[in-house]
């Protein structure tokens, strides 16, 4: 049945936020189904929608897709954000796969026991500014195009659009010593399909609150 | 350049494997640098091979490669083994999605403190017998054909491969119970560049001992314990 994509998801970002993104970027609509208790996992588990009994799914063109990347990928191809040839595809790989490690880290910051939480933080703030956004700073640096690859949008731009945002979350003056990607996020926020989606009213999930992580630890555990 | 591509990487398995696989699989000679020293990582850091300050590196078509993903896709796309349409590359995603994740409980292993590789033995043969290779086993059964995806050999056989071995090496029979994976394995195994792959003398790297262990820790300067999942 082609009609919307269908996600299957807590309510919350996780690794289902960057698919949200991708496909509010492209604009597609899409429906969401929130797994509220165990039982609704469960219920997925038993009727052999989710292939390896994980989630995200997502319901689209007759697939029920599970595994982030490989539904990522399927859409950023679909609607054409992934790039024009294979050294493209590389390219956004490259910085995308970066971006996916760096979201990692930040996602995995509400779930860190008090004792670990500061120095998780500083973990974060040194990757981000020491390792991954000087090289996102050179590559603009270096092409001076609005976007990372091929002189167009793509995935990348998203997805690192997404990471920057919720660095920011984290510590708002984080890109001080980064100029290329604050006009980069300025750029890429105005896009009309993302701008939208920036707006209150929108399928951006808020970032995951202290108080919201026992029920979470119930879905899934 | 179009040489051979060359991958930067300790002697060992971890990242780089599922690289070496792939080329293999696909009849491509590849060269290896191993990190045998700190100064030999600072000197690709400096350097600024190294995008994201890691490795795995693949040198290939005039790039510097990072992101083990990125490698593996380009190289499958490359080579043909990433199925013929988006429908395919989707399934051939999905599946390789799972693999990764299966031979990632696999390659924390070794740096695992000694209580942990306890644990996470048993949690590596749970997963694979009971969420991974249920899975595969079905998707065999359901078609009937010789391959994963689109009756012919991809990238999603070399990795699925590569994966029951390395469980095969923590529980020699834990294909007991999942006939279409046995027969698979015996299949794909037998396709000629995976046997060469498969022999003696071959680039295929040995299950990681203390030695790689310790080169690991000396050259990255790791020198804690990795949390088991």
């Amino acid at each position: 049945m082609s009609g919307k994509p269908k996600l299957h998801y807590f309510n919350g970002r996780g690794r289902m936020e960057s698919i949200r993104w991708l496909l509010a970027a492209a604009g597609v609509e899409f429906e969401e189904c929130f797994l509220e208790t165990k039982d609704d996992l469960t219920k997925l588990q038993k009727d052999g929608s989710l292939l390896f009994q994980q989630v995200p799914m997502v319901e689209i063109d007759g697939m029920k897709m599970v595994q982030s990347r490989a539904i990522s990928n399927y859409i950023a191809a679909k609607y054409n954000l992934y790039g024009k040839d294979l050294k493209e595809r590389a390219l956004i790989d490259m910085y995308v796969e970066a971006v996916i490690d760096l979201n990692e880290l930040l996602m995995t910051h509400t779930f860190q026991p008090a004792d670990k939480k500061e120095q998780h933080f500083a973990t974060i703030v040194d990757k981000a500014t020491n390792r991954y956004f000087p090289v996102y700073e050179k590559v603009l640096k270096d092409h001076g195009q609005d976007f990372l690859v091929g002189n167009r949008l793509s995935r990348a731009d998203v997805q690192l659009l997404e990471t920057l945002l919720m660095a920011e979350e984290c510590k708002p003056d984080i890109l001080v010593k980064f100029p290329l990607l604050q006009s980069f996020k300025a750029r890429i926020s105005n896009i009309p399909t993302i701008k939208k989606f920036l707006q209150p009213g929108s399928q951006r999930k808020p970032p995951l609150q202290e108080k919201d992580v026992p029920k979470l630890m119930k879905i899934f555990h | 350049m179009a040489g051979k591509p060359k991958l930067y990487y300790f002697d060992g398995r971890g990242k780089m494997e599922s690289i070496r696989w792939l080329l293999a699989a696909a009849g491509v000679e590849f060269e290896e640098e191993f990190l045998e020293t700190r100064e030999q990582y600072e000197k690709l850091l400096q350097g600024g091979s190294l995008l994201f300050q890691q490795v795995p590196m693949v040198e290939i078509d005039g790039m510097k490669m990072v992101q083990t993903r990125a490698i593996l896709s380009y190289i499958a796309a490359k080579y043909n083994l990433y199925g013929k349409d988006l429908m395919e590359r989707a399934l051939i995603d999905m599946y390789v999605g799972g693999t990764d994740d299966l031979m990632g409980f696999i390659l924390i292993f070794p740096f695992l403190s000694a209580e942990d590789k306890e644990k996470q033995h048993a949690v590596i043969v749970q997963k694979a017998t009971s969420r991974y290779f249920p899975a595969y086993e079905k998707v065999l059964k359901d078609h009937g054909q010789d391959f994963l995806v689109g009756n012919s050999f991809s990238w999603a056989d070399v990795h699925l491969l590569e994966a029951i071995l390395m469980v095969e090496e923590k529980k020699s029979d834990v294909l007991l119970g999942f006939p279409q994976l046995q027969a698979f394995k015996a299949r794909i195994s037998s396709i000629p560049t995976i046997k060469k792959f498969l022999e003696p003398g071959s680039q295929r790297k040995p299950v990681p001992d203390d030695k790689y262990v310790e080169t690991v820790r000396r050259v990255l300067h790791m020198y804690h314990d990795m949390k088991a999942n």
